[in-house]
């Protein structure tokens, strides 16, 4: 995984415009940054999409149409104009949401990622969850023992985290919890006997249950949840700990930490307030882009739990050869994982008093 | 010093183990301040910032601290445990450090940081610590200290950072301040008008000042006694007045490497270090 | 070097940390002996040293200490457990899963190694020329790298992937071709520091064009904090490329990916669980490897950015 020092200011830094008020210049910086980004993400898929060596106009009429069908399609399809031109009409059709039909499912591909994508943000959003609220703890604990055995077992889990494939350890998770203990249900979001039962109002499977009070179906949601969620938590805390016992280690050396202590505050105090308050700032950034691995990790992991989110579509589309699928969620992937680094930026700026 | 002395130091020891060997940062110091203001003066590495965070036990790992004796007003300083010395810091003995740019939380308003020395020692409500805070910021001439308490330590200059700094540290009321080298950051003009908070605070509330510097004719204008250190050692205590007759052949060196207003024209001197300055008294 | 008597030893080693060298091979020498000494005192460093190069062992070997041919099926031993015969079972062809194991390390080793090698060059290219020149040549090169670095790796490779078709050179490339922007960023960072050296200064006037000055001058000082973070990723890489193996896309049966053989194992998982197990186990054991020797060789070469 990334470290979260690599992504420094996407946005730019420094020079103030002068023509313009500098909450302004930041905002038009931001934007400007975001929609070339973006724009290149777009390029890239693109590319790869031109790339294919299947001929999309064969596909669509079949090897046996005759010339002049084949043309008329071929001029349907756009593929006779300059590529440049090709590509706005693309990046237009994105923009307006068509990101093409699925061989597949017949389907628009937009309506299939609705329909997976809130599974993938529940599975990314307890992940994380369980990461934060372990990872940051465990990292200060490590920071404050430096050197000493909790600091050891923590740097050790840690490092297991990031060596281990993240679908073969839900493969052994499922196999030793699953079917040799029989802790947690099997793969899948629900048990067959619950599926469909509930509306999908928000997708998310714990709020949609919660809402009309189905809380049988929320517990077997749930405990769906536990091993895909465990897994994919466990990367999230090994980077979280890691990144936060960095910053704790910077933050204990400073002298205003010395300036506590002379003053009488509790060492409690001292390492919970005076010193976690300097490491959040940066440690946000760290958790929007541990968020934003999760969405990445999904894709293995959600086929190993048959768990059906992005993931699991990108991967099925794959193997189908389903270009427009492919594409689509990899935009939409994409997308997201910008939005995500965008968004830490942004909250960095808000959190550091320096920065305002 | 005719009342008793606030702080008795008896042969204080202060080594460091690192990878190259055990480095020996304080050999053998031994003083004692009363309610005066004693200044200890060395150039960098003569062990003087460590010596005062030794009293505070600040030292930071891998320092060990030994002493025959370290005293404060009857407490022992070195087998007290952490709650005690968390009651002596702030509270009775307290230190305001070299540059606020480092030493105040970047992420914490400045008048909260105050308001909590405060409320580290008193079980106060958070509007009574502020309006101490707010009271003890214009003691230290802020002029505006209504603004400057919710300000942040990057909004406000080096000078009122320091203001800050000293306010921090007095509003518990100790008797004992330690300044580690309080003015070396801050511009010339406004290190006179940082002494001069000091000076009144400090005679005001009749405390025990312990001022660091490496700036030998500052502490001289300011202290009652000067110290002078070198390599972890005391080379000389005397009473500031009697600057000019020391009899340390470093203090003397010391002396005559300093520009004099009324000087010859001859190029100053360089100060030779002998040896025999290095080696461990008895 | 125990042979050498003790005075010899002694004075070897006071030649090599003196602290007036008289020639540059001399400091040279004496600054890789004291790098040396604060590596191999780090016994979690020297692990995982044991474990690459262990790999590299097994990879070169392989053909000789490999007790049958990993693509030698034999359907009377399929998904055998554990044995005299086959220290590590059977897969579902009856291929020994040692053996794949083994020739597996070549392919691990092919990926993470041709990755390296294309990507740090074009990111130390790409980083360099930008912080040298500055002005707008670095803005666009850093905004082409900004917009790689914020694509979702294991994605991209998967969409270029799935294009280009299925292989283990495409899942190289593919791989590569997300993998250069922190070098590029490290190589920037790096080059603005040494630009306005003096030292840089000097050659200039002395009539040196840019291009020398960067190959000769600039460059050599990136390659430490390099080499540490290219072997940081390899452990990142070997994951990427185990999980395109997983999903069918990188090296084709029946070549031994590890990555492929989870896959193929896992629907034999509840009573075979070894044919899925093993190769995740090997996978996992080769990137503690990696990340071990990295994080020593930050250690010791970077130590400003080190954890300790």
């Amino acid at each position: 995984m990334a470290s979260g020092l690599d992504r420094a200011t996407v946005v730019g830094d420094g020079s103030s415009s002068r023509l313009l008020p500098r909450p302004l210049a930041v905002f038009l910086r931001l934007v400007t940054t975001v929609a070339l980004t973006f724009l290149g993400l777009l390029f890239v898929t693109f590319l790869i999409g031109r790339v294919v060596p299947i001929d999309p106009v064969l596909a669509a009429v079949g090897d046996r149409a005759p010339a002049d069908v084949y043309e008329r399609v071929r001029i349907e399809l756009g593929l006779h104009l300059p590529l440049y031109q090709q590509f706005m009409i693309y990046v237009g059709k994105v923009l307006q949401g068509d990101l093409g039909t699925s061989v597949l499912t017949a389907n628009t591909v937009v309506n299939d990622i609705k329909r997976v994508f809130p599974a993938t943000l529940e599975l990314a959003s307890v992940a994380t969850l369980l990461g934060v609220c372990l990872g940051v703890p465990m990292g200060v604990i490590a920071a404050v023992y430096q050197g000493r055995w909790p600091d050891q077992v923590i740097r050790v889990v840690g490092l297991l985290g990031y060596s281990v494939p993240v679908f073969w350890l839900g493969l052994v998770g499922l196999l030793l919890f699953y079917a040799r203990l029989d802790w947690v249900p099997g793969p899948g979001r629900l048990d067959v006997f619950y599926d469909g039962l509930v509306d999908p109002v928000t997708g998310v499977l714990l709020i949609d249950s919660a809402l009309v009070g189905e809380w049988e179906i929320f517990w077997n949601a749930a405990g769906h949840l536990v091993l895909p969620a465990s897994i994919l938590g466990y990367f999230s805390l090994a980077y979280i700990a890691r990144m936060t016992r960095s910053f704790m280690l910077e933050q204990l050396r400073q002298e205003y930490i010395t300036t506590a202590r002379v003053k009488g505050v509790s060492e409690w105090r001292v390492i919970w307030k005076h010193a976690l308050g300097n490491v959040w700032v940066p440690l946000v950034t760290v958790i929007a882009l541990s968020y934003a691995n999760l969405l990445e990790g999904s894709v293995l992991t959600e086929i190993v739990f048959a768990w059906p989110g992005i993931g699991f579509y990108l991967t099925q589309s794959l193997l189908n050869a389903d270009m427009n699928a492919v594409l689509g969620a990899t935009i939409v992937i994409g997308a997201v994982f910008i939005g995500v680094n965008i968004l830490s930026d942004v909250l960095y700026r808000a959190l550091d008093p320096r920065a305002r | 010093m005719a009342e008793d002395p606030l702080l008795t130091i008896e042969d204080l020891r202060v080594d460091f183990e690192t990878t190259k060997g055990i480095v020996q940062a304080v050999r053998g110091v031994s003083f004692q301040v009363g309610r005066e203001k004693l200044g200890i003066v060395g150039e960098s590495g003569s062990g003087k910032s460590v010596t005062g965070r030794a009293i505070l036990g600040l030292v930071p790992p891998p320092g060990r601290v030994a002493a025959k004796r370290l005293d404060f007003e009857g407490t022992d300083l070195l087998s007290a445990d952490n709650r005690q010395m968390r009651e002596i810091r702030g509270r009775r003995i307290s230190m305001v450090m070299q540059d606020p740019k480092f030493s105040l939380n970047p992420v914490m308003k400045v008048g909260h940081q105050v308001a909590e020395a405060y409320r580290t020692h008193a079980r106060v409500a958070s509007g009574e610590a502020k309006r101490r805070a707010i009271e003890m910021l214009a003691a230290v001439r802020i002029r505006d200290p209504e603004r400057v308490f919710e300000a942040y330590p990057h909004e406000v200059s080096g000078g009122m950072g320091q203001r800050v700094m000293i306010a921090m540290m007095l509003i518990p009321d100790p008797d004992l301040l330690i300044a580690d080298e309080p003015t070396s950051a801050l511009d010339v003009t406004v290190q006179l008008q940082i002494l001069a908070i000091l000076d009144d605070l400090v005679s005001e509330r009749g405390m025990g000042l312990i001022f660091i510097s490496h700036d030998l004719n500052l502490v001289a204008s300011f202290c009652d006694r000067v110290m002078i250190m070198y390599a972890g050692q005391v080379m000389e205590i005397l009473d500031a007045r009697d600057l000019n007759q020391a009899k340390h052949p470093y203090t003397r060196g010391l002396l005559s490497c300093l520009p004099k207003i009324d000087g010859g024209h001859n190029d100053l001197a360089v100060l030779k270090r002998d040896p025999a300055w290095l080696e461990a008294k008895p | 070097m125990s042979s050498v008597p003790e005075s010899a030893r002694n004075d070897l080693r006071s030649w090599l940390l003196s602290d007036t060298p008289v020639s540059r091979r001399q400091a040279w020498l004496g600054r890789i002996y004291l790098a040396w000494r604060a590596f191999t005192g780090n016994r979690l460093a020297m692990l995982g040293l044991g474990i690459v190069l262990t790999l590299i062992l097994m990879a070169a070997l392989a053909p000789w200490i490999a007790p049958y041919e990993p693509a030698d099926p034999d359907l009377q031993s399929r998904l055998l457990p554990s044995s005299k015969a086959h220290w590590l079972g059977t897969d579902e062809l009856g291929r020994d899963i040692l053996s794949r194991i083994l020739y597996g390390a070549r392919l691990t080793l092919y990926v993470v190694v041709l990755v390296a090698i294309i990507a740090a060059p074009v990111g130390l290219l790409i980083g360099t020329a930008a912080g040298y020149s500055g002005g707008w040549l670095d803005v666009v090169l850093m905004r082409i790298t900004d917009i790689f670095l914020a694509f979702p790796k294991l994605i991209l490779a998967l969409a270029f992937v799935s294009a280009l078709g299925p292989g283990i050179e495409n899942a190289i490339i593919a791989i590569a071709i997300t993998s250069w922007p922190p070098y590029a960023r490290i190589a920037r960072a790096e080059t603005i520091t040494i630009r306005n050296s003096d030292f840089i200064n000097a050659v200039r006037l002395q009539g040196a064009g840019s291009v020398r000055i960067i190959w000769s001058h600039v460059v050599p000082l990136c390659t430490s904090s390099l080499i540490v973070r290219v072997t940081l990723d390899m452990a990142g890489i070997i994951l990427t490329a185990a999980g395109l193996g997983f999903l069918g896309l990188g090296a084709q049966p029946p070549l031994p990916e590890w990555g492929a053989m989870i896959s193929s194992g896992r629907q034999f998982l509840l009573d075979q669980w070894w044919v899925a197990t093993v190769p995740g186990i090997a996978i996992f054991i080769v990137s503690l490897g990696f990340n071990l020797l990295g994080d020593g060789l930050r250690d010791v070469l970077d130590p400003k950015n080190s954890e300790r």
